[in-house]
């Protein structure tokens, strides 16, 4: 079967749409419509004609793409998946820069300095080995122990080339899985013989995971791809004849959209929230038309039991961190009661972090849920079975994600999964209790809407803080929240979990981390601060970057975080404090964050439209919030 | 379908995969004949020539076509 991406909509005008982009004179609107055409179905030569046109554009890019440089390390032929890597990166807005090593040298290409790799300077490093050459050293007649000893020797030199790229780029290190390109030798009994090519495959890909967890390197699952769409999909012996191509043409799309979610997810860029329809989507029938007893859903029915299926993925979604929402045009006392009285309903009330039922248009509640949950409207997914909804969110809110559903319910699920909008690049504490800080979050605004007086509704909050340096044990949690956080970000910089490690460890950069708690519960740790001194002038600290989750916007944690800043800043022998804030179509919510904190406009500008500012400590006034202290 | 038709789907794609609507294919032209059509957008015409047409070419062939007619000649034989 070939690699489909069932869930993108199909371009119905490709060819015209691409002229009228290509045709525009302003680069700007020509990225734009390119952008907009890479959200669709594209196939093998659609994915070229449109990376070409990439390519011709010259100019920098606009506002709201990020440039991103991957390097791709491969021991076969690998240029028929450079445009789609790109092409996939652009329907993320990322613009990926894609070096491609010379065929089979990505040893050398590593160790050599003054190889093009090194001057390119990777923020990304994929590396694509094959499983050929581990093959070719196990005789078929090697004993459990000896293929052991291979399998570990092959491992050992990944883990060495992973090692290079680290100490010398810093770079994201993405390992590619093993395709299984052998063919049955013993039949089934292959995987009882450990020399048997296929069982040497199968350990590959076992002990892999084992030690890219050890070393922090993330995994492009290809195998596992090609477990679901069949080999044949993934791996073609023509295209291998004649060019040494290992990944077949035909599944480039599918590949290119693989690397550029682990690239997207790393820069914070994965979905957050999935929001569903509910009659016919959640459940079977119109709950207003036929009741609670009327609805298909539960054992009993092929078409009920996979309405359950889908409301049991997205319970599982929920608890590896994503925030689900209804959106729903119904009765809301109707809606709910579904949630509260139906014996069947997997899902309850409290899974849902925003329930939105009522006439209006969709396009204005997903609005509103996204506002409420203080996400952008681009971390939503909306699920509705209705193709008439579907166009009309994805032409009124082109940033919101909405999956082309199959026409069966039986493959909803399936559809949802291969998306792979929430595709991860962790999964900390932090993840398995969002969904929950969110409801709790809910409360909260209740609770506000109760007492009314804002300052009242903080104290009784009885918050506190637990804050000191970065600690070990917080490392990915600390990273994660610099990448994926986007509105309270002042700079947007981003930190591979090396550098993190490396600023926590450095002896001059004041590290900072915060974790606030209330009588809810624990939030969580939702903001980290880097100071640099600045090497000419020692006693003024820079603020590299400070980011803080909008879980927590509006508690005055900005202003008790600042007042720690200060008295760490003194401690470390700093008279002054300068950061800058580079704004971003995300971060508008912060931009008088430093004006607000006492800090006066430097006349030096960052670049990108950026602004710098400065604070005298001696000058410094403390806030007084409704913040304690606690720990360190 | 008729070798013509053929002509003009090869001439579409070609010009479709280049980027260059200037590209006129004959049955007698040859890859060396069209700028730009190197080895590696011989193997990409040929993959979108197999989805386009739903047929898979055998290795040897696609190593030995001498010019855009063989391969229509081909094609036709595998559509039948």
């Amino acid at each position: 079967m070939r690699p489909m991406m069932s869930w993108l909509p199909v371009a119905p005008n490709f060819r015209a749409d691409l002229g009228v982009a290509l045709e525009s004179p302003n680069p700007t609107d020509c990225l734009e419509r390119l952008a907009s055409l890479a959200q669709h179905r594209l196939g093998y030569l659609e994915t070229i004609q449109l990376d070409r046109a990439l390519g011709r554009l010259t100019s920098e890019p606009g506002s709201g793409f990020t440039v991103v440089r991957l390097a791709l390390l491969a021991s076969s032929t690998v240029d028929h998946l450079l445009p789609a890597i790109r092409v996939a990166g652009l329907r993320r807005r990322l613009l990926i820069d894609v070096h491609k090593g010379q065929y089979g040298q990505y040893r050398q290409d590593m160790l050599d300095p003054a190889s093009s790799l090194h001057q390119f300077a990777p923020q990304f490093v994929l590396l694509s080995i094959t499983a050929r050459n581990t093959i070719a050293s196990v005789p078929l007649t090697a004993t459990a122990e000896e293929v052991d000893e291979a399998i570990s020797r092959s491992i050992d030199e990944l883990r060495l080339l992973w090692r290079k790229a680290r100490e010398t780029f810093n770079a994201t290190i993405i390992q590619q899985t093993f395709l299984d390109i052998t063919e049955p030798l013993f039949g089934s009994y292959d995987r009882l013989v450990p020399g048997a090519p296929a069982r040497v495959v199968m350990e590959l890909n076992n002990q892999l995971p084992k030690v890219a967890v050890l070393d922090g390197v993330l995994l492009l699952d290809v195998a596992r791809a090609s477990e679901r769409d069949g080999i044949d999909g993934w791996f073609d012996t023509g295209s291998w004849l004649q060019g040494k191509l290992e990944v077949a043409p035909e599944a480039a799309p599918s590949y290119g959209e693989m690397v550029s979610r682990i690239v997207a997810a790393q820069r914070g860029l994965s979905k957050k929230c999935l929001v569903f329809d509910l009659d016919n989507t959640l459940w079977g029938g119109v709950i207003g038309d036929d009741g609670l007893e009327g609805l298909v859903l539960g054992e009993g029915s092929a078409a009920g039991e996979a309405h359950l299926a889908l409301q049991r993925y997205a319970k599982q979604l929920k608890e590896r961190g994503v925030i689900l929402a209804v959106c729903s045009k119904n009765d809301p006392a109707i809606a709910k009661a579904a949630f509260n009285e139906h014996p069947e309903m997997a899902l309850k009330r409290s899974d849902i972090s925003a329930f939105v039922a009522n006439w209006s248009d969709k396009a204005e509640n997903l609005k509103a849920i996204a506002a409420g949950l203080n996400i952008g409207l681009d971390s939503l997914v909306f699920v509705d079975d209705n193709p008439v909804e579907r166009a009309r969110i994805r032409h009124s809110l082109p940033m919101v994600a909405v999956p082309e559903l199959p026409q069966d319910i039986a493959h909803y699920v399936r559809c949802l999964a291969d998306a792979g909008y929430f595709e991860a690049v962790a999964f900390t504490s932090e993840d398995r209790q969002r969904a929950d800080q969110y409801m709790a979050n809910a409360e909260r605004e209740d609770l506000f809407e109760l007492s009314g007086n804002l300052d009242d509704f903080l104290r009784s909050l009885q918050m506190s803080v637990v804050f000191g340096k970065f600690t070990p044990g917080d490392l990915a949690r600390v990273t994660q929240l610099f990448n994926k956080t986007n509105q309270f970000n002042t700079t947007t910089k981003r930190y591979s979990a090396e550098e993190i490690a490396n600023f926590a460890a450095a002896k001059q950069t004041v590290t900072l981390q915060f974790r606030l708690l209330d009588k809810y519960g624990d939030n969580g740790l939702v903001s980290a601060m880097i100071l640099h001194p600045d090497p000419k002038q020692v006693e003024i600290f820079e603020i590299d970057n400070w980011v803080m989750s909008c879980r927590v916007f509006g508690r005055q944690l900005e202003f008790e975080a600042m007042n720690i800043a200060v008295e760490q800043a003194r401690c470390h022998g700093g008279k002054a404090l300068r950061a800058d804030y580079i704004q971003t179509p995300k971060n508008r919510v912060i931009s008088e964050l430093f004006p607000n904190l006492g800090f006066f406009p430097l006349d030096r500008t960052p670049g990108n439209g950026g602004t710098s500012w400065f604070l005298d400590l001696a000058k410094y006034i403390a806030r007084s919030t409704h913040i304690s202290r606690q720990g360190t | 379908m008729t070798d013509q038709e053929v002509l003009d789907s090869f001439t579409r794609i070609l010009r479709d995969l280049l980027l260059d609507d200037s590209i006129v294919l004959l049955m007698e032209t040859r890859r060396q004949d069209v700028p730009n059509w190197d080895s590696f957008n011989y193997i990409n015409f040929m993959v979108a020539v197999e989805i386009e047409f739903g047929v898979k070419f055998k290795v040897a062939d696609i190593e030995s076509f001498e010019n855009v007619g063989a391969i229509i000649a081909e094609t036709q034989a595998l559509v039948r």
